[in-house]
């Protein structure tokens, strides 16, 4: 397999193993980042600012959830494991997801004395979403047939998810000085860690050789240049270049948030791990 | 012999075509799969009937449900031993798929169907299933189902749902 590769199938991609195992890398990111933010946003249940986005809120993490299962699918069919089990079992060094997705979504815990932070719930759901648009525009050209496809399917649900975020943002920056403060505060909180996005890991290189995706330069160049263009637009400053935070979620290396969060969202499943979740 | 076989098949084909009409949406139980243009295709060979279903979302909790649905109806079918349901992406299932019959049913229901032919940056106008005023308002993207969303006439002053296009 060379550079200008095409790979129809699972089976094709097996016959190369470092094909496969770049492809396994990314699957990874896409699966993980998808799974934990979709996890954050269902601890969102209940506590969102009304009833109607309560409904919005969790109908979008479904999504997400069923996006992460796709590619937890995927990984399955490259002989990794099961897909439950991958979401379900792994310990925290095992995933990939970037360091934004997985902090907490403010003081407390959800069933003790939750203090959630709406602001940045809507940033980071909102500066995420559109470095995945990104993601999922590049893969359409991806050289594994099976990733091209779903991701042109997954690009059709995503997009009401922008639209959704685009209006909070738009309300928030427009409304009160205090509503603007906080979403201010959540923007600055989100930046610490924003720049890890369009990091591809420790197999970049080859990810990108196979054609897997778009190189990190030019995700991380496109996305910036929207998130900017949506900043201008809704009247807010533009923060400058993203952080990174200090633990590389891309290589392993994670926070005790996301700890948390695989214990308490493998709770039920390692009970009982032939239930359905 | 050859041709004796293929006319076996492909009525046995037909029959459950037939069949899958009664396997109805569980988000929209108006429409029946068929109509919301979810069967891809109906294969039987060898008493194994084969049916490939284009999921309308990636992430929808309805899939297992139909997945059974399916199952069940056209194991009844005669000569059938076995049905496997698969769901498949390319072609990927989007709002025009819908039968034209099957829109009118939608919007008895109280649903408004999605609009036809909508291309990236069209504007997204809504017509009131009850008394077809276009003066309505998105009052949430998302409603109880990820596919449909809910609107409010100004008009007769009803809350309705609509379908997304998905293109
Ligand atoms: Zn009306």
């Amino acid at each position: 397999m060379g550079d200008n590769v095409r790979v129809e199938n699972v089976e094709q991609a097996k016959q190369n193993q470092e094909y496969a195992q770049a492809l396994a890398d990314l699957l990874f990111q896409l699966a993980d980042d998808d799974f934990i933010l979709a996890y954050r946003g269902s601890e969102w249940l209940g506590l969102a600012p009304h009833i109607e986005e309560d409904v919005a809120f969790s109908s979008m993490s479904q999504d997400m959830m069923g996006h992460a299962v796709m590619h937890y699918q995927m990984l399955e069919d490259l002989g990794l494991g099961k897909a439950d089990d991958l979401a379900q079992l792994r310990e925290a060094g095992a995933f990939r997801n970037a360091i934004l997705v997985e902090r907490k979504n403010g003081a407390g815990e959800y069933n003790d004395n939750p203090h959630y932070d709406w602001a940045y719930a809507i940033v980071r759901s909102y500066v995420y979403g559109l470095y995945k648009q990104v993601r999922l525009e590049s893969l359409l050209q991806s050289s594994y047939a099976p990733l091209a496809l779903i991701s042109r399917k997954m690009l059709t649900e995503h997009r009401y998810h922008l639209m959704h975020w685009q209006v909070w943002l738009k309300q928030l920056a427009n409304s009160t000085k205090e509503a603007r403060q906080k979403l201010e505060t959540g923007i600055a909180r989100v930046w610490e860690d924003a720049g890890e996005l369009s990091s591809l890991g420790q197999n970049a290189d080859n990810i990108v050789r196979f054609g897997l995706i778009a190189g990190e330069e030019l995700l991380r160049q496109r996305w910036l240049a929207n998130t900017k263009d949506i900043f201008q637009k809704a009247g807010l400053s533009w923060p400058g270049e993203p952080g990174v935070p200090t633990e590389r979620g891309r290589l392993g290396e994670h926070t005790a948030d996301l700890g948390q969060a695989l214990a308490t969202l493998s709770e039920v499943y390692r009970l009982d791990p032939v239930a359905k979740w | 012999m050859t041709n004796d076989k293929t006319t076996q098949q492909e009525s046995q084909e037909a029959i459950c075509l037939e069949m899958l009409q009664d396997v109805k949406d569980p988000e929209i139980p108006v429409i029946s799969m068929v109509e919301m243009g979810m069967i891809h295709k109906v294969r039987v060979e060898s008493g194994v009937v084969e049916v490939e279903v284009l999921p309308t979302f990636v992430g929808c909790p309805a899939l297992d449900i139909m997945k059974k649905n399916i199952s069940e109806k056209l194991i009844e079918v005669e000569g059938i031993s076995d049905v496997q349901v698969r769901f498949v992406y390319d072609p990927a299932w989007t709002s025009d798929r819908i039968a034209l019959d099957a829109r009118d049913k939608l919007k008895s229901f109280g649903i408004a169907p999605p609009p036809l032919d909508f291309k990236p940056g069209d504007s997204w106008d809504v017509s009131c299933p009850y008394c077809d005023s276009v003066y309505t308002q998105l009052e949430n993207l998302f409603g109880p189902a990820a596919c449909r969303s809910i609107l409010y006439c100004r008009h007769c002053k009803n809350p309705f749902e609509a379908l997304k296009p998905i293109y």
